[in-house]
């Protein structure tokens, strides 16, 4: 970086206090980093003071600034309301939301010093993240989201004056139950229009033309050798079954929802696929946040814009954030994810600047490249955080963590360990590491796979149990209850050792009235 | 960029989510909050405050892989000593010897703690409760005044101004003076003016009439002193009701702490449902052995007393403050006594006849709670005797007077006696008589 030091004449700020202008100034400060010298990209950004009481209104409804209404929000507010007063937890220090303009809610009582971090990282670092990671891209519309919240929330009430606060909130019970299994995890083929169908079609003629050969004719060849697809076959066609989102097969194929009962499916649905780009990237979004304040913080006081008692309380704070406690601690609450997506990034521009043989041997492509804010933007547009640890964690960061590889079979009497950090485990930890943070490791895989039309309608699904890993039995049944009685008839979960087929376990359930109307016996 | 300062949005934006919560909770936090009633001191008792549920019932499930079984990787930070190869003791579970991982969305079985504010605590604690006896309401003094609207005056403060009003009546007074409107003047100027430059005379006879109606309009104000009203509002006198309850209990040696805490108990529904009904509650606690004395609350339930038991010393000592300080003209007089049951055999005569004739008529509502040991048990075939002063009382309620007994034995049971004895009584008799 070309560390021109012009120093400032004035800090932006002195002492705690900020005002508006305070505010104002940073920004623009902010910005000039980011934007000059770091390349970032961002959406207008959007800054809201906000009070003690809107923040924790804000935790409840997932960080959305409207949202409708249901009573675990309700629940939520009062958790978090209970453990702010008894002071056994604070409030964050901001909480920004991918959407265009980019809001960022920054709390009052944050000091001046705070404020330019928060900025710092929510406005720009998340920021950047949002509006260019691909999964954000795929999966997220930035533009339409407060729109469609509001659209949602005047929707479900509207509903709720019209068939009443208990039968939507039955629903949405439901519906809140399956969330987790209501995102695509691929995107689905979009149906084609007609100018590209005949596109294709015309180079599909084309490539006929060019290769026909008329002898191939005259091969004599199998008998027409395919068959009629069979019964069941083209009912799993007709149903898109296998099917993998819960509430989407709901919302299409329950037979006796009504049309308001799958608009509400839908809007659920939805909202889970928002945020279904989120928990794949906790690290990379963190990593690139924390890395993008720190270097702007640095960058501000080597400009003489932070007075050394601001830079003071920054570091302080910001080595609270990225701490990771080792695992025998008593603080220790899984990886941190600031500090390992922080400490990564630095590690990236670590290998571009100052590499050593062994980053040459494992990053031979970026190694001493000496521009490494083009590889972090092209590592944050890019990866998700299990291909990103796949390819970037280092065995220096396994040996700065002291990472290690425990494994517990429930068969076996004892743990074991099944790699440290150490020439032979680098690559073993890494991998391990990665498919921590693949979600599709992480959740469970619970698949809608038949129905049975012609007799009693129940609905088949089967838990994919990995590594013989079972579902939480007691939760199990709550949610397969609320299942069946969106679907209206029984339903039945089997839950299958992916390695020999067998099945493992099974729970049914059987429709209460409440969602659709049960018809007696 | 924008700045938002979003300080100043109306808060409570989360209400209707708590208020579905709390209904859908309700079962839940009803109990909670009669358990955590028990605990207080009578006088904030009906503070809202923290309470705890359990968090069944209000969770939220969702298909998640069990915490136990199967194969597991755990990748952990800080390794010391460890080799590849190494076993390692599986630890007890829920140790974070080898990095438990908690629950997976991050909240665990926890009991759920949440705050009531003090409406909506009094509110779920005395739902369906009424008190028996309403009817005395007494105007006391001059200090509770209440300005109710009546009519119209002529003179006020022009905050009163009554504005439809004056209007009307300067309108009135304008039609029925003739006043001149602006329109008809304006008509005359403009018919002036479209006159014929030649029609002298009409012209002059027009100026004239414009003159004349415009003098008019001088005189006559648009709005005269005498439209003027301002709103009246008239001071009533506000009954205003107020109680005093009194607690009376045996403090002699055969009380034990646990009856002690039980009688505590049942004053503090007691308390919270008067506070309830009336502004002004007042506490008189009363101790007796064979002598009796009003004490503070501290002394009441925490001081040792001993001495045999009379207990017409304490009706005697009840009278001579409800004679004092409460005129039973004034004041509803709510009283509970509790007691184990005993009382020195030559005194029940003397306390029934003080109860008849004097207190009950005074009361609107007396409530004895006999006392009980937590685990009182009897050898089979051993008939329990009804206590001296339970047999006394009997008597006493058969002749229907406005008084209610119980017994009890358990803290559990102290709740629902109280809404035995305060359920409302509408259409079917409460169960439990």
């Amino acid at each position: 970086m070309s560390s021109t030091l012009i120093r400032a004449e004035r800090p932006l700020f002195e002492g705690a206090d900020w005002e508006f202008g305070t505010i104002q100034r940073s920004y623009e400060e902010i910005e000039k980093i980011a934007l000059k010298e770091m390349g970032l990209d961002v959406y207008t950004n959007q800054i809201e003071v906000i009070g003690t009481e809107q923040m924790l209104d804000a935790y409840s409804s997932i960080g959305m600034p409207l949202f409708y209404k249901h009573w675990s929000f309700g629940k939520h507010f009062s958790r978090h309301e209970a453990m702010y007063r008894t002071g056994m937890q604070g409030l964050a220090y901001e909480i920004v939301i991918n959407s265009n303009p980019c809001i960022s809610y920054i709390m009052e009582e944050n000091t001046a010093m705070m404020q330019t971090l928060v900025m710092a990282h929510a406005a720009f670092g998340h920021n950047h993240f949002f509006k260019n990671n691909y999964l954000f891209q795929q999966w997220t519309d930035a533009n339409g989201i407060l729109d469609y919240l509001e659209f949602a929330k005047d929707y479900i009430s509207q509903c709720e004056e019209r068939y009443g606060e208990v039968a939507v909130e039955r629903l949405l019970d439901a519906a809140h139950a399956l969330m987790s299994q209501a995102v695509h995890k691929y995107p689905r083929k979009r149906a084609a229009d007609l100018r590209s169908e005949e596109k294709r079609e015309r180079e599909r003629r084309e490539h006929d033309e060019k290769v026909f050969n008329d002898l191939w004719r005259t091969v004599p060849g199998k008998e027409n050798t395919r068959q009629d697809p069979t019964a069941a076959e083209q009912r799993k066609a007709l149903l898109e079954l296998p099917q993998e989102n819960i509430l989407y097969f709901m919302e299409k194929s329950a037979p006796r929802l009504a049309p308001w009962q799958r608009e509400i499916l839908r809007i659920v649905r939805i909202i889970a696929q928002y945020f279904y780009p989120q928990s794949q990237t906790k690290v990379m979004n963190e990593g690139c946040a924390t890395y993008t304040h720190y270097t702007i913080m640095n960058r501000l006081h080597e400009k003489g814009l932070l007075t050394d008692g601001a830079m003071v309380e920054f570091l302080s704070s910001h080595t609270n954030v990225v701490f990771q406690p080792e695992f025998d601690d008593r603080r220790y609450n899984g990886l941190n994810p600031y500090a390992l997506g922080f400490a990564m990034m630095q590690d990236i521009e670590r290998i571009c600047t100052v590499p050593t043989a062994e980053d040459k041997q494992w990053f031979p492509h970026i190694a001493g490249c000496n521009d490494h804010m083009n590889v972090l933007r092209d590592v944050w547009a890019n990866y998700r955080d299990e291909s990103f640890i796949l390819q970037y964690l280092s065995p220096r960061l396994v040996r700065h963590f002291s990472l290690f590889h425990v494994m517990d079979d429930s068969n076996e009497p004892n743990l074991r360990v099944e790699a440290i950090h150490d020439e032979r485990g680098y690559r073993k930890i890494k991998q391990a590491l990665a498919k921590q943070y693949d979600v599709s490791w992480n959740s469970a895989d619970i698949q809608v796979v038949d129905v049975n039309l012609a007799g009693d309608r129940r609905l088949i699904l089967h838990h994919r149990a990995l590594n013989r890993v079972l579902l939480e039995e007691k939760d199990a049944r709550l949610v397969l209850q609320h299942l069946a009685d969106l679907w209206g008839y029984d339903v039945l979960m089997k839950e299958v050792d992916p390695a020999t087929d067998a099945v493992l376990k099974e729970h049914s359930a059987s429709p209460k009235p409440g969602i659709v109307r049960i018809e007696p016996g | 960029m924008h700045i938002v300062d979003r300080r100043l949005n109306p808060s409570g934006k989360n209400l209707a989510n708590r208020q579905r919560f709390m209904r859908r909770a309700k079962a839940q936090i009803r109990k909670a909050v009669h358990e955590s009633a028990g605990s207080r001191s009578i006088k904030d008792a009906d503070e809202g405050g923290e309470v705890v549920l359990p968090a069944q019932g209000v969770n939220e499930p969702t298909f998640r892989r069990s915490s136990s079984g199967g194969i597991r990787d755990h990748l952990l930070p800080g390794n010391k000593e460890y080799i590849a190869g190494d076993t390692i003791q599986r630890p007890p579970r829920g140790g974070g010897g080898s990095g438990s991982e908690g629950a997976p969305d991050g909240e665990g079985e926890d009991d759920f703690r949440f705050a009531l504010s003090r409406e909506e605590f009094v509110d779920l604690f005395l739902e369906d409760l009424e008190l028996p006896d309403l009817a005395k309401r007494r105007v006391v003094n001059a200090e509770a005044l209440v300005y109710h609207r009546a009519g119209y005056s002529v003179s006020g403060s022009p905050a009163n101004l009554a504005l439809n009003r004056t209007v009307r009546n300067s309108m009135s007074r304008r039609i029925a003076l003739r006043r001149p409107k602006p329109e008809e003047l304006q008509a005359l100027l403009d018919e002036i003016e479209a006159l014929d430059p030649a029609d002298e005379i009409k012209r002059l006879e027009l100026q004239e009439e414009y003159a004349r109606k415009k003098r008019r309009t001088g005189i006559i104000p648009y709005i005269d002193p005498l439209d003027v009203r301002y709103r009246r509002f008239e001071p009533h006198p506000k009954p205003v009701a107020q109680a005093v309850m009194f607690c009376l209990m045996d403090v002699s040696g055969s009380m034990t702490e646990h009856m002690k805490d039980l009688a505590k108990r049942f004053y503090v529904l007691l308390y919270i449902f008067l506070k309830r009904r009336y502004k002004n509650v007042e506490v008189v606690f009363i101790r007796h052995t064979h002598q009796a004395s009003e004490v503070d609350e501290d002394t009441f339930f925490n001081s040792p007393e001993t001495g045999g038991t009379v207990v017409s010393t304490a009706l005697e000592e009840m009278q001579r403050v409800i004679q004092e300080r409460y005129s039973p003209d004034n004041w509803n007089i709510y009283a509970a006594q509790a007691s184990d049951g005993d009382n020195t055999a030559s005194d029940n005569d003397k306390t029934a006849a003080l109860l008849t004739k004097v207190l009950l008529p005074a009361c609107q509502y007396y409530a004895y709670l006999e006392v009980g040991r937590d685990s009182e048990h009897f050898p089979p075939g051993f008939i329990r005797r009804d206590s001296d002063l339970w047999q006394t009382y009997s008597t006493i309620i058969r002749a229907g007077a406005p008084m209610a007994m119980r017994k009890v034995g358990h803290r559990r049971d102290i709740y629902p006696v109280f809404r035995e004895l305060f359920a409302k009584k509408t259409g079917t008799e409460a169960a439990a008589e």
